[in-house]
């Protein structure tokens, strides 16, 4: 029998067999999607720019080159992407600037999935009053606009990439609390629940030790699914000058420095803006595929 | 179980059901702006600027600096404060602006018409264009053209807006010389059109300045093309999935049989039932472009509420920051209320329980 047949099989023999199988299944569902493939092959190219980045970049992402030969140049052999107006390679930024971009989108999620499962599964699983109570402020946050909400956010606690990361995963949980909710009130009636009950396990351990492994799966999809929204949420605050400060190479603090030599020095706002394009591209088209694999009720 | 026959019995539960739904509404929408404000309240006490220092100036004397401390209420528990600051909030309050020296409600007055402008124009845009795209995805599904739609989509839910913004300059404006530059109108036209209603479209229309208008046209366009874009992406998308659902129902099988032209089909049969879901699309596009324009309007130096928040932003002007906020985050939830009401006011299912009192 062969791996592929194992882990096709109609019978499974064990549980992992049945796990693996249907992992098999939906990455063969998702090489399907030939959009979906481009979208993984950008996240995967991401994450190993930004491991390799020291590799990958000819020169130093923060010390310029000859402030009276280097400045402005236009892309050429030795600066692809050109330089900018201190005379530093746009290439190795936009290079250096992949480790932010996907730091910020792990740190928000790190910080966003929890919160949102935490309310998401006391509100469903409680019900009553806590659920009535913790549902209002997670609707009242959905209410705001997210970059308004964030804006105000790290107007108050001060400019600065961490501050920009706090503020975005504030305003990213509710959508995850409504969706662990939603998944936690179908579980929540079930007989192995009520077992558990039985059993005398607490509130907590049930919640922890039961539903909210069964939350992940969908939640997880969901964060996917919005990374997107963070990467260009956090490039809008770095544009505004409230992300990411100078000299870090964060690709929308690139786009405002170079706002100024637009009109003819173009590339200095246009590379780093073709790299959030690419990325958060990415990002979508494999949310998407995933979406069509794991979800379906939406494929039809 | 009663007396009562049991239509009217049948009635007195349709209107409690009807009312019960108006009162929770108007509960939720109160409990929501309450929570908007307790949200900006929290804020204006996370930062770390004395707020007295920042009413007298640092040069205040010890006395001035106590009077004006206890005069602000902050020696009274924070419960109170918020009390207070509610208060102050609902009888029109906003407290000045430390950037302009006006008081932040008339500053927003002004930068209110100019994001208007531009988000009804750009909502056009998205919902004239979204709309059909849509529908034309849905029936060629899975074709060439449902898939260029689709990445169409796609890269406008992707794209960085306010790149877009400085690209579109850099093309349209710089090099081809197609549209007008930053800013609503140029100078020259600026005090030939008198503000009535502050929407420079509408304004220069009304009082025959076609030179202005066209002026004010070539100004708007680039940047309401590309937030109407954005919400573009959005509409033809959900259009393509409610008309992909409604074309797969019976009814337009039953009305195939009969002979009823394809064409007529999908825009008469299956786009009226598409219709409901589609407005609260199109509300809920119209509150997002809100968010858009306050990138948009940074780009293109356009002089409405997205910029005074960013304006005050840099220069830390806390009570511009959080009226702006609290501006946008009430117009936000009015849309979400009135998309809510328009959804039941227009499926004829809600509707007929309605007449039916």
């Amino acid at each position: 029998m062969s791996d592929r047949e194992w882990l096709l099989t109609e019978q499974p023999a064990s549980r992992r067999q049945a796990r693996l199988g249907q992992a098999y299944r939906r990455w063969l569902a998702l090489r399907r999607n030939g959009l979906a493939l481009v979208g993984l092959g950008i996240v995967v190219a991401l994450i190993l720019v930004a491991i390799f980045a020291p590799l990958l970049a000819p020169y130093d992402p923060i010390a310029g080159g000859d402030l009276r030969l280097d400045r402005l140049l236009p892309p050429s052999w030795a600066h692809p992407f050109g330089t900018d107006d201190l005379a530093r390679d746009i290439f190795s930024r936009v290079i250096y600037g992949s480790r932010l971009t996907l730091m910020v989108v792990i740190l928000v999620a790190l910080i966003a999935t929890p919160i949102g499962l935490l309310v998401g599964t006391t509100a469903g699983y409680l019900g009553g009053w806590v659920d009535v109570v913790l549902m209002r402020i997670t609707d009242i946050f959905l209410a705001f606009p997210r970059l308004v909400l964030a804006l105000a956010f790290v107007a108050a606690l001060g400019p600065g990439i961490e501050n920009a990361i706090l503020a975005i995963a504030v305003t990213s949980w509710p959508p995850y609390a409504r969706l662990a909710r939603a998944e936690t009130l179908t579980v929540r009636d079930s007989d192995f629940i009520s077992a558990i009950r039985l059993q005398g396990a607490s509130s907590a351990r049930i919640l922890w030790g039961h539903v909210t492994p069964l939350c992940l799966s969908s939640v997880i999809v969901r964060v996917t699914l919005d990374m997107a929204g963070i990467i260009l949420t956090a490039a809008g605050l770095g544009f505004l000058g409230l992300g990411a400060q100078p000299p870090l190479p964060e690709w929308g603090a690139m786009i405002a420095g170079g706002r100024r030599f637009i009109i003819d020095q173009w590339w200095v706002s246009t590379m780093p803006g073709v790299a959030i394009f690419v990325v958060s591209l990415g990002f979508n088209l494999l949310g998407d595929g995933l979406r069509d694999v794991l979800d379906p009720k939406a494929r039809k | 179980m009663t007396g009562l026959p049991l239509r009217s019995r049948w009635r007195d539960s349709a209107i409690s059901s009807i009312s019960w739904k108006i009162i929770s509404l108007l509960v939720t929408v109160a409990v929501t702006f309450l929570g908007l404000l307790f949200i900006t309240f929290m804020i204006s006490r996370l930062i770390p600027v004395d707020p007295v220092l920042a009413a007298v100036g640092d040069r205040a004397s010890k006395s001035t600096y106590d009077k004006m401390y206890l005069e602000m209420g902050l020696d009274k528990p924070l419960w109170q404060q918020f009390l207070l600051y509610v208060q102050s909030i609902l009888s029109g309050n906003l407290g000045n602006s430390f950037l302009s020296k006006r008081p932040v409600v008339e500053d927003l007055r002004r930068a209110f018409p100019a994001t208007l402008e531009l988000a009804t124009v750009s909502i056009i845009i998205g919902t004239v264009l979204g709309i059909p795209l849509g529908i034309l995805s849905a029936v060629k599904s899975g074709k060439l053209v449902d898939q260029v739609v689709r990445v169409v989509g796609l890269i406008g839910y992707s794209v960085p807006i306010f790149w877009l913004g400085l690209v579109g300059l850099l093309v349209f404006y710089a090099r081809l010389g197609w549209v007008e530059g930053p800013g609503r109108i140029d100078i020259s036209y600026e005090y030939s059109v008198s503000p009535s209603t502050g929407l420079l479209l509408l304004d220069s229309a009304m009082q025959g300045q076609w030179d202005a208008f066209r002026n004010v046209f070539s100004h708007i366009i680039l940047p309401a093309s590309l937030l109407g874009y954005y919400s573009l992406a959005y509409i033809s998308r959900m259009t393509r999935s409610f008309m992909l659902t409604e074309l797969g129902q019976e009814y337009i099988t039953t009305a195939r049989v009969k002979g009823v032209p394809e064409w007529r089909i999908i825009w008469v049969h299956a786009l009226r039932n598409a219709a409901v879901p589609l407005v609260t699309v199109v509300a809920l596009s119209y509150a997002s472009l809100l968010e858009g324009s306050v990138l948009t309007e940074t780009v293109f130096s356009w002089p409405g509420l997205g910029q005074y928040l960013t304006n005050s932003l840099q220069v830390a002007d806390m009570n511009a920051v959080l009226g702006g906020t609290l501006l946008i985050g009430a117009i936000f939830v009015c849309l979400n209320l009135l998309s809510d009401l328009l959804y039941n006011l227009l499926d004829p299912r809600v509707r007929r329980r309605v007449a039916l009192r």
